[in-house]
């Protein structure tokens, strides 16, 4: 077994309304910081798990995206490999 | 002949359950029991409630965790059997990440924790969840949520439509919902999922009582 470092980040999709990232967005042009043009918040899961193959991992990785990590009707989600611990 | 029965689910995190016995048995005289979550026995029980709440804390979404309980999965065949379900507030945040409702529910537009009555327009008589008298079709019940913000986008709100799928639409949208929406139902109308909170409007003391037919409705065909 290999242990595979992933990140996931999941954000909600551009049709929907993201208002804490307006908030946020509103409280950055009264620190001084204008032109900020579009920001929203979205979540980053660290995940270490071990799998037999690259392809191993990237199914299970898949399958937590799918069925738990992200809402498909609300979410988006994108995931890349860190590191590989030999 | 044996008194119809409705549980009440309680998750780790529920915090309506109480309210929604004390509805149903102490204003309705409507049998009930608790089922905890990590129970998939529900013979015996005419219909289910999932209550209000933060189900495990909230922890990813709301309504996300629950979903692999043992309850939920044997609630798709109590289903099937078209035996009625409601889930208020949570519950409903519940159905929806479980795939028995369409959309989701997310952060309120304003970011406010909202605690108020609204008044909300029935829409939909399927499943007879709501009283059919026409002078009944503006009901007030309280919501108290900070992520009851229904979304969906066109093609489920289609499909809500023609299926004859809203429940309720807000009067005077509280919280950004698309197209006002405060209640669904799913395509048997046995399943209904709705912000509002039907157990505490069921005394008129205590600010109402619109919510009691929507609560009797859980055992009527």
């Amino acid at each position: 077994m290999k242990e595979f470092q992933v990140k996931v980040s999941i954000r909600l999709r551009p049709s929907v309304l993201d208002p804490a990232g307006e908030a946020i967005k509103s409280a950055a042009s009264k620190l001084g910081v204008n032109n900020v043009n579009s920001l929203r918040i979205g979540k980053l899961i660290d995940i270490h798990l071990e799998a037999v193959e690259k392809a191993d991992a990237i199914e299970k990785v898949e399958l937590l995206c799918d069925r738990l990590f992200a809402n498909k009707v609300i979410e988006d989600y994108e995931y890349y490999f860190e590191s590989i611990d030999e | 002949m044996n008194k119809l029965k409705v549980g009440i689910v309680v998750f780790p995190g529920s915090n309506c359950d109480r309210d929604v016995a004390w509805a149903l048995k102490g204003c309705l005289d409507i049998e009930c029991s608790f089922i905890w979550h990590d129970s998939s026995d529900l013979s015996g029980l005419n219909a289910i409630v999932l209550p209000g709440g933060f189900s495990y804390g909230d922890y990813l979404r709301c309504g996300a965790i629950a979903r692999f309980s043992k309850l939920i999965n044997s609630l798709r065949d109590f289903v099937e059997t078209g035996r009625k379900v409601i889930g208020i507030c949570n519950g409903f945040q519940i159905l929806t990440e479980s795939g028995f409702l369409y959309g989701a529910l997310i952060t309120n537009k304003n970011l406010n924790f909202i605690c108020n009555d609204v008044q909300l327009e029935i829409i939909s008589s399927k499943g007879n969840w709501f009283d059919p008298r026409s002078d009944r079709k503006i009901i007030n019940l309280p919501i108290a949520h900070g992520e009851g913000r229904y979304y969906c986008d066109e093609e489920t709100f289609k499909k809500l439509l023609d299926n004859d799928l809203i429940a309720m639409k807000y009067l005077n949208n509280p919280n950004g919902s698309s197209w006002d929406i405060a209640g669904i139902l799913n395509e048997k109308g046995n399943v209904l999922g709705l912000m509002p909170h039907p157990e505490r409007a069921c005394d008129r003391a205590i600010g109402g009582s619109d919510g009691q037919y929507i609560l009797k409705a859980l055992l009527n065909e």
